[in-house]
């Protein structure tokens, strides 16, 4: 079975400001891209179980010119707060690494 | 045309001087983003700053030389990491010792964007202030609580400061596109142009393919689009490498929002000019009737005291979150017991490095597999002398309590540090995430122009 990071060139997240998470997945060739779109392996439903963020609250994006797929959610807590365990958020796209591509 | 250079991504974090003295070449400005609310609440809440006065010092020196020496302006937005009068009034300190130091003369202008909290209690109850995703709520107690309150500028500020004549401008907190978009627009760059170069130039060298070190990056603006190519021969763009970049650390591709607008990249088109530049078309902005400023604010809530430790035998590996539970109880008993300190007075809590301490309660891995894990307790109290008194029950209690395998005493916790118990400072906390509407983009800063 192939995982996520097997067909991407990276996947990373980050703060989009201190209150939002935006997560980033880039392919470097159209097939690896659209093999990932196609299977829908990050519906909002999917991430909205890994993050325990109700599933109206997740924004996804598909940017064909970079062949990327973005997600965009609530941050667990703020950026920053005393239960923040990582401040640039630059961890938080850990659970989704080793997810399995059909 | 104008040629736009950013000199680095964030002032303070450096670039290489050949790169900069290349891309100052015929240029039209020279801009840098010295701030981001990306390194947490502390720096606006505290008045500190991300980067030392030395590395601030160093970039802010070959900046304003080559801008000097080419006679063209040099722009500086959320100055000091947070861009509240402290932040501003540090940078402007270096600034004016840079001049004296070298015998420069010009221009320099401050623009000041920090807002007293009466001002935001004011909108408050006028209804001006509108919440963004994920906003704390807000009442007027919790405004008065900000440490500061600053409020994002957009490009009019800096087109202010160029219109009275400035040379070098300091300002406080704006948005990291005002920097770069302000003198294209002065120049009849079309905003949808001008806000998308200025997307990709304010991280500096990041929209590269690869970014081996923090360095210069160029934008070449006509009417109708922008052409980015890096400074240094090292680094080269792609259309994806600058594709990407568009969307980097914003929560909508697509749609940047900005103080008096949207820029919207649905109908960019990325396209390579040379095997390093890439030429980018057919970005827009859909301007907004209703001119908006984000509002950013950090209050303090304690002070922090932080014991970090090793944990390396397997049978209390093996067992950790039960560790942690047990050892909890008894340290929240004795901080009662010898403290006369209520545990609703403060906050304990353990970063089980190993196990979650990254993504905690989200962490899907369910096992510690492992040979070791690093323990970080992190008390929050009300002042740094009680944090500190219980952070050293808490190492003491977490050295020597007891396992069941074991009879004797036992010393489980493996600190690298003396103390064990590291006085971390004052905590703050993000208190607003909110807009305020304006009716006149100049309502929130004051700008002042001296000759230096």
């Amino acid at each position: 079975m192939t995982q996520l990071h097997q067909l991407a060139r990276l996947i990373r997240s980050k703060n989009a400001g201190p209150f939002e998470l935006t997560i980033d997945v880039m392919f470097a060739d159209e097939a690896s891209y659209r093999r990932v779109v196609d299977a829908g392996v990050l519906d909002a439903e999917r991430i909205a179980a890994l993050y325990r963020v109700d599933p109206a609250d997740v924004r996804l994006f598909r940017a064909d010119v970079a062949l990327a797929v973005k997600v965009s959610l609530p941050r667990p807590t703020p950026s920053g707060s005393p239960t923040d365990t990582d401040i640039f958020g630059g961890q938080f796209h850990s659970p989704i690494v080793c997810l399995e591509v059909p | 045309m104008i040629k736009a250079v950013a000199a680095t991504g964030q002032l303070g974090t450096g670039f290489k001087a050949e790169t900069l003295a290349h891309a100052a070449e015929g240029a039209d400005f020279i801009g840098c983003d010295a701030g981001s609310s990306d390194p947490g609440p502390y720096y606006l809440g505290s008045g500190e700053t991300q980067s030392s006065d030395a590395a601030v010092r160093r970039d802010l020196e070959l900046m304003i030389a080559a801008g000097l020496r080419h006679d063209i302006p040099v722009l500086i937005g959320s100055a000091g990491t947070a861009g509240a009068g402290p932040h501003l009034a540090r940078t402007v300190r270096i600034v004016r010792e840079l001049a004296a130091e070298h015998g420069w003369h010009f221009p320099l202008a401050t623009v000041d964007s920090e807002v007293s909290a009466e001002r935001v209690v004011r909108a408050y109850r006028e209804g001006r202030l509108s919440p963004l995703a994920g906003a704390p709520d807000l009442d007027e107690e919790s405004i008065r609580a900000a440490g500061h309150i600053v409020a994002m500028q957009g490009p009019e500020c800096f087109a202010d400061a160029l219109g009275r004549g400035a040379q070098v401008v300091v300002a406080g907190r704006t948005s990291d596109t005002a920097i770069f978009a302000a003198l294209p627009m002065l120049r009849d760059i079309p905003p949808g142009v001008a806000f998308h170069a200025a997307k990709i130039l304010e991280c500096g060298a990041a929209s590269v393919v690869e970014r081996k070190y923090p360095d210069s990056m160029v934008a070449f603006l006509d009417p109708d689009g922008f052409t980015v190519e890096p400074p240094n021969p090292d680094m080269v763009c792609t259309p994806q490498s600058v594709a990407s970049h568009t969307f980097y650390e914003t929560a909508d591709p697509f749609r940047l929002v900005e103080p008096g607008g949207t820029l919207v990249t649905t109908d960019a088109a990325y396209a390579a000019v040379s095997d390093r530049a890439v030429r980018v078309t057919g970005s827009t902005f859909e301007p907004t009737g209703d001119y908006t400023v984000k509002l950013e604010a950090a209050s303090l809530l304690g002070y922090r005291t932080v014991v970090f430790a090793g944990v390396r035998d397997p049978l209390v590996v093996r067992q950790i979150d039960r560790f942690v539970a047990t050892t909890n109880a008894v340290i929240t008993g004795k901080v009662a017991d010898s403290l006369g300190i209520s545990a609703a007075d403060y906050r304990i809590r353990w970063n089980v490095y190993g196990r979650n301490g990254t993504l905690g309660p989200l962490e899907p891995a369910t096992e510690v597999s492992g040979h070791e894990v690093a323990l970080l307790i992190d008390i929050v109290a009300a002042d740094q002398q009680t944090a500190q008194a219980i952070g050293s029950v808490a190492w003491h209690t977490a050295l020597h309590q007891p396992i069941p395998e074991y009879s004797g005493l036992v010393s489980h916790l493996a600190f690298p540090v003396s103390p064990p118990a590291i006085s971390a400072g004052p905590v703050y906390g993000f208190s607003l995430n909110h807009v305020l509407h304006l009716d006149d983009p100049a309502e929130t800063y004051t700008l002042t122009v001296e000759s230096v």
